[in-house]
């Protein structure tokens, strides 16, 4: 379902701050596949997804999704196939405006936006409903502005209004980096949930290698813009959190003991 | 009526038609978040425009407001144009529209800084001659008619998902361009409202003082962001969106009360931009004050508030 043929990225090319973030990826993705993506700081994860959304122009090589190109398409075009959650809680939703409004906007995801209202009362119930599954008691607040609520909220909130309106693809990017570990936890679980509950084809860069073998049923090792070691089935199901450390010493020499990957 | 009285009532109804103008910035300043200095040029275009057309073409005065209204809006679109095509920074883009306006509406008035509209009809003289009422009073009066119509039609448009949009453009751009909404043609669409707006209130300006002139824009971004000041600090504790576009209006109103007050006081007509200025320094001055002192205090005293 999404085919990734050799591209390539580099940031300040010409420069002397030129960054090869990604030297000739290829990934192929079938439907219903959960990827979780592990590799170093710099590794190019986040420009992978970035790349996917459309974030920059990527500089050669094809993204293809569904059998439609969208490697020259815009950010806001690609952006009814995809649904995304981002590290940092507070880019996902609209501080400003009230929890209804924010589901609103993503119900409308990709979709033209006219001159009609931009909540129905008909929507409010699925919100409504959309919310209790949260288990946040975000249903009685529906006219609270998002502002007030926790970063978990807000990244719970940003998971639910990904997932509104079914996405061809789920990017989810470090989404729970910035979460102290009990909501971390919480938010993962939901992530598991939505993921499964909608047959959601996604991919999931984290920093935590117990989480990255636990969920999903494949798992990418990134290093300096390159995917270095992919694996799926039984075979991801017996890894074990010293195998990709092992894997990791080898490519990068034992770097990591600096990075901030957890072990934890 | 009493000297003192009639000059409150001409600041009133003066503050309610500069009111649609507080208005166009209140999109650009608070709901866009990005200062728009457009403002200037664009209101004296207003003027500009329908003082031209009034005396130079003897247009009907209604057509004529739409026609300054039309103007505004093409400035607002050279604005958008600048910043969302090339990457401008929205307030040089704005500066960059405001004075090649200066020039622009030089021409509109044919070369001349000042177009007298004394013997022509506006929409306030027809009514004062069938009612007997002032010319204040009639300001007035179709001056807060137009302004509830503005702000019943901006709380139906903000209300809308095009409006949604808007609003969610000046909030979190990340979040509105992975939600599928190209902020380019958001922005465009607000700085056009925006400027469409502050051209209307220049046009009608223009009509109640009787004269178009090249300098009257002149510092009209200042004074909106001081009567939004105002506004937020008289009825803050309000939090719905048609009461905030109300409290825009009400700001502008008691910005020209205050001015009309000092003025009655013996301050020299000049002094009031400095005044002005005075007035929105001090307002964004405060809110980060408070909260450095709050900090200090905070170690001063054990990290206890």
């Amino acid at each position: 379902m999404l085919e990734i043929s050799n591209v390539k990225k580099t940031f300040n090319k010409g420069t002397i701050n030129e960054k090869q973030a990604l030297v000739g990826i290829n990934l192929t993705l079938k439907s219903e596949d959960f990827v979780t993506i592990i590799g170093g700081n710099g590794a190019g994860k986040s420009t992978m997804l970035n790349m996917i959304a459309g974030v920059y122009p990527i500089d050669e090589g094809k993204i293809i999704l569904n059998g439609e190109d969208i490697s020259r398409k815009p950010e806001h075009a690609r952006a009814k196939y995809l649904g995304r959650v981002f590290q940092d809680p507070m880019k996902g939703t609209a501080a400003g405006m009230e929890i209804q409004e924010n589901l609103a906007l993503a119900y409308r995801r990709g979709r033209k936006r006219g001159l009609k209202w931009a909540i129905t009362k008909k929507e409010q119930e699925l919100y409504r409903e959309q919310l209790k599954t949260l288990d946040l008691g975000l249903e009685d607040r529906m006219t609270s502005k998002v502002g007030l609520l926790s970063g978990g909220q807000r990244q719970a909130l940003t998971l639910l209004m990904a997932s509104l309106q079914q996405p061809e693809l789920l990017l989810l990017d470090e989404h729970t980096a910035a979460l102290d570990p009990k909501t971390a936890a919480k938010v993962l679980a939901l992530t598991e949930k939505i993921i499964s509950e909608h047959h959601l084809t996604a991919m999931m860069v984290t920093h935590n290698m117990k989480d990255a073998i636990r969920l999903g049923n494949r798992l990418i090792m990134m290093h300096e813009g390159k995917i270095i070691y992919d694996v799926s089935g039984e075979e991801k199901k017996k890894l074990q959190v010293s195998d990709l450390l092992a894997k990791f010493e080898q490519v990068s020499g034992g770097e990591f003991a600096n990075d901030r990957m957890m072990l934890a | 009526m009493s000297g003192v009285a009639l000059a409150m009532l001409g600041a009133v109804s003066q503050g309610v038609l500069w009111g649609l103008m507080v208005l166009g910035v209140y999109i650009t300043y608070k709901i866009l978040d990005i200062a728009d200095l457009t403002v200037d040029g664009s209101f004296a275009l207003g003027g500009c425009v329908c003082a031209s057309m009034i005396a130079v073409n003897h247009m009907n005065p209604v057509l004529a407001i739409l026609v300054a209204l039309a103007a505004g809006l093409l400035a607002g679109a050279v604005t958008g144009f600048l910043h969302t095509v090339f990457d401008i920074p929205a307030i040089l883009s704005g500066i960059l529209t405001q004075i090649a306006l200066w020039s622009i509406n030089l021409r509109i008035m044919g070369g001349k800084s000042n177009v007298p509209l004394l013997k022509s009809k506006t929409i306030f003289t027809a009514t004062v001659e069938n009612t007997g009422l002032t010319q204040s009073q009639v300001a007035l009066i179709v001056g807060v008619i137009i302004a509830a119509a503005v702000i019943a039609f901006l709380y139906w448009f903000f209300g809308t998902e095009l409006g949604a949009a808007l609003r969610a453009t000046g909030n979190n751009e990340a979040m509105i361009r992975a939600l599928g909404v190209d902020i380019r043609k958001t922005k465009m669409i607000a700085l056009m409202l925006s400027n469409g707006l502050v051209a209307v209130s220049g046009a009608l300006v223009c009509q109640s003082q009787k004269f178009g002139d090249i300098n009257m824009g002149t510092g009209a971004i200042v004074i909106g962001l001081a009567s939004i000041v105002i506004g937020e600090v008289l009825l803050g504790r309000l939090r719905s969106f048609g009461s905030k576009l109300i409290s825009a209006v009400v700001g502008s109103v008691v910005y020209f009360l205050i001015r009309a007050i000092v003025l009655q006081l013996g301050m020299n007509a000049n002094d009031m931009k400095l005044l002005s200025a005075i007035i929105v320094a001090f307002a964004l001055c405060i809110p980060v004050a408070v909260s450095k002192w709050k900090v200090r205090r905070s170690y001063s005293e054990g990290g206890q508030d």
